[in-house]
Parts: C-alpha cells; structure tokens; sequence
C-alpha cells in the first residue's frame, strides 16, 4: 500500500510535468520555428514544471524525498532553474534581439513579458540570497520573509507569464500545470506556517537551515 | 490661508478630468484639432529592414494585411503611399528577408496586400506595417490578431507632415 503510493505520487509528478512537455512537442507551431527558439521555449515549459517541484520537495511530500533530502534536492533544482531561465531568456535574445529588450525593459507591447522578467528577478535574486545566505549572516526569519516574499511573486508572475502566452503550449496542460503551480505552493506555504504554529515543524532543521 | 490639497481623491478628478478630456479628444477627432496622427505602437519597429522592395505579394500568399492611410487634421485619403509589411509567417521569421514586403495605397488611400499566413511569434500573432518614405512622419504599427487562425488583419495610418 505504502509503495503503492509512493509510484502513484511520482507518477502524478512525472505526468504534470510530462504531458504539458508532451503536448508542447506536439505542437504544429514548431514547425515555423529555428532549433534556439525551440529550445528557448522548451526551456521555459521545463522552468515552469520545475517551480512546480520546488514546493513539494519542501513540503516533503515527495516519498524519498523528505526533510534534509528534500531540502538539497530543492537547492539544486534552484540552480537548474536559474540555468533554464538563462537559456530561455538567452534563446529568446538570439531569436529575436529587438523583442527581447523590450521585454527586459517594460517596454514590451506583450502583457505577459513583465510578468516574466519579474519572475526572472525573483528567480535569480532568490538563488543569490540562497547562496550567500551564510556569508550574509541572515537570521532564518529574516531568510525565511525574504524566500516566501520571492517565491511567492515567482510563483505569480510565472504562472500569469505562462498562462498569457500563446505558444507551443497546449492551453488545457498549460492551465493545469499552471493550477497545480499554485496549489503547491499555497499548500506548502499553509503547511509552514501551520507547523510552526504548532512548533511541530516535522523536522526542526527546516527552520534553521 | 488655503492649503494646497492634493490627497487621492483630489488626485483622482484631476485624473479623470485629464481622461476624459483627452479620451474626447480621441473619441471626437474632428471637433477641434482634426483627425489626430497615428503614434507608432511599442515594438512596432522590432526586426524592420529598411526599404523593403514593393512585391505583389509576399511569398506564397495565402493571408491578407490590409488597411488605409490617411492625413491627420482632415482625413483626407492618401494615395500612392509606401506601406512596408512584415511578420514571422509560414515562410520565414520576422527578421529574414523573404518575410518583407511593401506596396501601395490606391486612389481611396487603400492598401492590401497578400503575405504568408501569419503564425504566433513572442507570445502573440502579429504583424508589423511602416510608413517610412520621408514626406510624412514615420510610423511603425503593430496590429495583433484575435486568433493564430485568422487570415487576415488590419491597420490604419493617420499620417502627419513630416
């Protein structure tokens, strides 16, 4: 039984992040668009199932996955997602150069753009405060405001990004990873906040790593 | 002694007056300025060649982009104006040569002209019109379609003296 959930729960992960993946490769856009633009997009689609994972590991509900291994696999997500972003925001420059400063500087006629570069933002200063954390000598209350703050507007501007965006994403998989964004993150906020209420947070590390 | 006020809500009639002033002035163009010019619309210049050859249709065809041009103050119509066309279609990106071309308004300062079907590009199914020959003020439109399954768009230039 308990292994059987475990399967259903990494099966429901792979499927949210795999069939939007899916439905974009299938999508008949492709075929007017160059390799980087393709990879540029392919590499936002993977950013956004990425922001979906980061939540869960946290939340350790992720079977295999929990409290201090669930804490560096979500480090090291974060680092890939700052790679996705890069190669996203990169691929987009080198497909269309003019676009892409509008975009990275609100000037864009697009409303989804600033959503996107806000995100971006967030993203990478999130990813900085992350590693420089110690250095800093943050206090873990301090860190934490600042990481719910961003991850919060991440979460946000992503999804809105995402969802204004008429692309290779299928919009019936888009708008489904896009909840299931959302749902994540506001239930592992709920959780955080509720265990700390209790001050039964499930491992005491959480509040000091 | 009269304090200056400027809270939210005087903020907010003094907005609104401004508003509706200049929405009026666009809604009623020809009360007392005329027909206001067309301003360029941000990113209408984006991936622009300069002098795009006049084409009788760019590439294969298939899709139409079409519209008029005309003079600010009295709306008279413009022939004979030079409207360049560009877009990321089935035929080409937005920067890549094949994708422009250019053509002609009619004696009703008409234009129309057939290009590839337009296929969405950064997010959104647009083209990209500019009026840039010198004579009048140069103007870089970019219309954006309802639906990717459109087969054609519109844009209208109001032209003022360069």
């Amino acid at each position: 039984m308990r292994l059987a959930r475990r399967i259903l729960i990494w099966a429901a992960l792979a499927a949210a992040i795999g069939v939007p993946i899916a439905a974009a490769a299938m999508s008949p856009q492709l075929a007017w668009r160059g390799p980087i633009y393709i990879i540029a997009g392919f590499a936002g689609i993977v950013a956004l199932g990425l922001v979906l994972v980061q939540p869960l590991l946290i939340g350790g509900y992720l079977p295999g996955l929990q409290a201090y291994r669930g804490r560096r696999v979500h480090h090291w997500i974060g680092g890939t997602l700052v790679a996705a972003i890069v190669i996203h925001v990169a691929g987009l420059w080198i497909t269309s150069p003019p676009d892409m400063i509008d975009a990275l500087t609100f000037t864009s006629p697009t409303p989804f753009s600033p959503f996107g570069v806000i995100a971006m933002w967030a993203i990478f200063a999130v990813a900085l405060l992350a590693s420089l954390r110690r250095r800093l000598g943050l206090r873990p209350r301090t860190w934490r405001i600042a990481h719910t703050v961003l991850a919060v507007i991440i979460v946000v501007g992503s999804v809105a990004h995402a969802v204004l965006i008429e692309g290779t994403m299928e919009t019936v998989t888009k708008v489904a990873l896009c909840t299931l964004v959302v749902v994540a993150a506001a239930k592992v906020l709920g959780d955080l906040w509720l265990w700390r209420k209790r001050g039964t947070l499930r491992d005491s590390s959480v509040a000091r790593q | 002694m009269t304090a200056f006020l400027f809270n939210r809500r005087s903020l907010l009639v003094a907005g609104s007056a401004v508003l509706a002033s200049g929405v009026s002035g666009l809604l009623l163009p020809a009360r007392a300025e005329g027909l206001a010019p067309t301003a360029s619309m941000p990113g209408g210049a984006n991936n622009y060649r300069k002098g795009a050859a006049t084409v009788e249709r760019i590439g294969k065809g298939g899709f139409w982009m079409s519209g008029t041009v005309r003079r600010a103050g009295d709306g008279a119509p413009l022939a004979g104006q030079r409207i360049q066309i560009w877009a990321h279609t089935v035929e080409g990106q937005e920067h890549e040569p094949q994708s422009h071309g250019a053509t002609l308004t009619d004696k009703d300062g008409k234009f129309r002209l057939e290009m590839p079907q337009i296929i969405p590009i950064f997010g959104q199914p647009h083209g990209h019109l500019a009026y840039d020959s010198g004579e009048f003020k140069t103007v870089f439109l970019r219309p954006v379609m309802k639906s990717a399954r459109e087969t054609s768009l519109e844009a209208h230039f109001v032209l003022q003296p360069a």
